[in-house]
């Protein structure tokens, strides 16, 4: 056992390397973590852009916190499909009968989130700096930003968890994350929610989406974030903690 | 003679269905022992057991002289499992698939044990294709040398060359008989008859929820009634057929399988 714990990380690492491998080789997983988002923000710039009065004078500013939540709604979609895909094909018993720490193979794809997120997340930003986006941000606030949207991706990948574990066709593995991916449109990641009919506005202000997005782009403008930090802090932890319990009951049951 | 496997009143049951109602067997070290039975009869139920995967009702199961359920570490170190459909990982290439393995198992020189592997399977030139590319033989036969890394003293197959081509399965058998002989205890199960008669030791023959026979194939046949003479005439069939056909590299049943009949 002691061997076991000592080797968890470079077993972990194998498994992260694994995985990555899975994706820069899929090009049908680049294009949609990392191009969908990138010719949304184009759209949403360069088209409508124009006719949405945000009552700021640079949309992509206003923009991108909606752009990076969305990339990551749709990279996470990719956990649930590889965690299902490995759960099929025999690949995690063969995992589970070897002398490593059982968990690693489930962390394996948690890091992988992470670290693929994190790559997606860096070269949107990086096209929105080439779209005109300017921070006045210090480093600080940058770091608080990193923090939300790693807590948010974590959040998302163990409902992906859930997901790929329990799903039964591939098709139900990545279905549930189309209403994560529409959240952020129902929510101030485009548009101000003053224009909204009363419903769908109350729905916007409440849901977590705008919390995360009002707290983003306050950090990156370096203006006062108020209380949206501690209500997007908030619906990130308990999101996090719910779907990790959930997520490691449905592991339990199926590697028992 | 040591025991590599003794399983003693194993009982499983799937919610109300009663798959294992008290198994009881014993397998010899560096033997080969084949588990036959229909489909269904709970034959993978026994080696998920045996591999820790699952949890069993009542009854004790002791691998390589650890018990499964209070030593399940211990049993993983010395065993590997080749389950029913090959878990291999399609996108990567059968040599990453390998160091993966040999990674996992924390050896040093992972890329030479991938290497050697490859060449004594013959898949050094499909090495870094991706495993998707791979046919059905090719795709068992690196299941099988994902298997060997780390020389684990037991290794369970599970319905190895089901699915396989004649050629395939020949060189599957062939791969199972080298194992042996070096040592490797191998529990393979099968629903072929004729696997069990050309590779095992020893079969055991499990039919709702027990084993209603075992012994080695001498003994299994003294259990019927004694040989008569008959005249029939042998047609080939039509796997003997299609293996004098393309049959320039793949050996006949009888060269692979002459040793072994003589010993006997």
């Amino acid at each position: 056992m002691e061997a076991i714990k000592k080797h968890f990380l470079n077993d972990m690492g194998v498994m992260l390397g694994r995985s990555m491998r899975h994706i820069f080789r899929s090009m049908d997983t680049i294009i949609t973590v990392a191009i969908t988002p990138i010719a949304l923000m184009l759209l949403f710039v360069y088209v409508f852009g124009g006719a949405i009065q945000t009552g700021t004078d640079n949309y992509v500013n206003y923009l991108l916190p909606g752009i990076l939540l969305i990339a990551i709604a749709s990279g996470i979609a990719y956990t649930a499909y590889r965690l299902f895909m490995d759960m099929q094909s025999g690949i995690f018993e063969r995992f589970h009968s070897m002398p490593i720490a059982r968990s690693a193979a489930l962390w394996g794809h948690v890091l992988t989130s992470l670290v693929s997120n994190a790559i997606s997340v860096a070269v949107i930003i990086l096209v929105a700096l080439i779209m005109g986006f300017r921070s006045s941000a210090g480093v600080l606030s940058w770091l608080v930003v990193a923090g939300i949207l790693v807590l948010f991706t974590l959040a998302l990948t163990w409902i992906a968890a859930i997901a790929g574990l329990s799903a039964k066709s591939v098709d139900g593995a990545g279905a549930f994350s189309y209403p994560l991916i529409f959240l952020p449109f129902i929510s101030s990641a485009f548009v101000p929610t003053e224009t909204m009919p009363s419903v769908v506005r109350a729905f916007a202000e409440n849901q977590p989406v705008t919390s995360i997005v009002e707290s983003i782009r306050a950090l990156l403008a370096g203006q006062p974030v108020g209380n949206d930090i501690w209500i997007a802090l908030a619906w990130c932890l308990g999101i996090l903690i719910v779907a990790y319990l959930f997520a490691m009951r449905a592991y339990k049951r199926k590697a028992a | 003679m040591e025991k590599a496997i003794q399983v003693k009143g194993l009982q499983k049951s799937f919610k109300d269905i009663e798959v294992l109602k008290g198994v009881d067997f014993e397998v010899e070290k560096g033997s080969i022992f084949a588990l036959l039975g229909a489909n269904g009869a709970g034959k993978t139920t026994i080696i998920k057991i045996l591999a820790t995967l699952l949890k069993f009702d009542s009854g004790t199961a002791v691998v390589n002289g650890f018990n499964v359920t209070l030593k399940p570490g211990n049993v993983r170190q010395s065993i590997s499992l080749t389950g029913q459909f090959a878990a291999v990982d399609e996108i990567l290439t059968g040599r990453e698939n390998l160091i993966m393995i040999a990674k996992l198992r924390h050896l040093k020189n992972s890329r030479q044990v991938a290497d050697d592997l490859l060449n004594r399977f013959g898949l050094t030139d499909a090495a870094d294709r991706r495993v998707s590319t791979y046919s059905g033989g090719m795709r068992r036969k690196l299941d099988i040398a994902m298997s060997l890394i780390g020389k684990p003293k037991l290794i369970f197959l599970d319905e190895p060359t089901n699915g396989l081509d004649p050629e395939a399965r020949i060189e599957v058998w062939k791969t199972v008989k080298e194992l042996a002989g070096g040592g490797t205890t191998v529990f393979l199960t099968t629903q072929h008859l004729e696997e069990a008669e050309q590779l095992a030791d020893r079969i055991a023959i499990l039919h709702e929820g027990r084993i209603i026979v075992s012994g080695t194939l001498t003994e299994l046949k003294k259990l019927f009634p004694p040989a008569k003479v008959e005249y029939v005439e042998k047609q080939p069939s039509l796997e003997e057929i299609f293996l004098a056909i393309i049959g320039t590299g793949a050996p006949t049943r009888q060269a692979v399988w002459g040793e072994k009949k003589e010993e006997k």
